[in-house]
């Protein structure tokens, strides 16, 4: 097989990663709509908290989009 | 029909100064920023208009930010923080004019701005605290046996963080512009393929404006992650103990 082939398949197999962190975002503001529908009230505070989860969760997938870049374009 | 990515291109106006594109909404951002606060707090009304709500919505904002994540005596990095919350909002906003060039899309510039915030939390911490800002790296409660492998793991999650926040902002912003121009792609081929395929060409448009209003959302929420991890680490500056 070609080898330039193998860079698009890793770009492709780096995107399962994202994925994941598609999951784990989606984790974490479900679990905050759950807890927010039982306890409205402590919602607004916690609110801010559940947008950095959300971030350090987004982080790590955004780390394999970047891997998936760098195959794709050098 | 030209690359998703043609958008990221830097081009030089004015050769001899190396002033490019990047630079020139560089300064445009920050020219919107000084020009738009100036004109709204001119009247310094008690009774604010509209232009003066929104500027004192923006400082109520990020003043409550880094009053929760710092306490009172964060506030003394206000003005770092407003400034750095307004140009990441300003420049991923202006990025949205269709045509026009996103800073913030490119990792030098967001790698910079998250050197400048590690570097003022590393060099406040170590002048505030001293030595004593390691603390930092070994929290309390923690089995000696343990301490090693805690301490290597502190030091490497403090070292990844210029790294995540800058990567963050910059592939947000990178991968939303090229979603737009992909699906704005497909509106030109299909109408360039003609006929029954030319007819399907309204879908992709739709898409493309439904992305439009995601990225709105992503443009502002990113500012707002990048201001209150901001405000998170000066915290570990002001309190290294754990």
């Amino acid at each position: 097989m070609d080898p330039v082939a193998f860079k698009f398949l890793g770009a492709g197999l780096a995107c399962i990663g994202m994925g994941l962190a598609a999951m784990g975002v989606g984790n974490i503001f479900g679990n905050f709509l759950s807890g927010a529908l039982r306890n409205p009230s402590a919602s607004d505070s916690q609110f801010a908290r559940a947008f950095i989860g959300a971030a350090l969760a987004e982080g790590l997938g955004i780390f394999c989009l970047v891997v998936a870049l760098v195959l794709l374009f050098t | 029909m030209a690359s998703p990515i043609e958008q990221f291109q830097i081009k030089p106006i004015i050769p001899v100064i190396n002033f490019t594109n990047s630079s020139l909404f560089m300064v445009g951002a920050v020219a919107v920023i000084v020009g738009g606060l100036l004109l709204a707090t001119r009247k310094r009304a008690v009774v604010p208009g509209r232009a003066q709500s929104v500027a004192e919505v923006l400082h109520d904002f990020v003043a409550g930010t880094l009053r929760d994540a710092a306490g009172e005596e964060g506030m003394k990095f206000f003005p770092f923080v407003f400034s750095l919350f307004m140009v990441v909002f300003t420049a991923n906003m202006l990025g949205m004019i269709p045509g026009f060039f996103t800073v913030t899309s490119h990792v030098i510039v967001t790698f910079s701005l998250a050197l400048l915030v590690m570097g003022t939390v590393v060099i406040y911490g170590f002048m505030r605290h001293g030595t004593h800002f390691l603390g930092l790296f070994v929290p309390s409660g923690v089995p000696a046996w343990l301490l090693p492998f805690i301490v290597v793991i502190e030091l490497i999650s403090f070292l990844s963080r210029p790294i995540s926040l800058s990567l963050r902002l910059f592939a947000n912003m990178l991968a939303g512009h090229i979603a737009l121009k992909v699906f704005a792609g497909f509106v030109v081929a299909l109408l360039g393929a003609g006929g029954a395929l030319a007819i399907l060409s309204p879908l992709p448009l739709l898409m493309a404006v439904a992305l439009m209003a995601l990225e709105f959302l992503v443009a502002a929420l990113q500012a707002y992650v990048f201001t209150v991890l901001t405000c998170i680490y000066l915290n570990d500056a002001l309190h290294p103990g754990h």
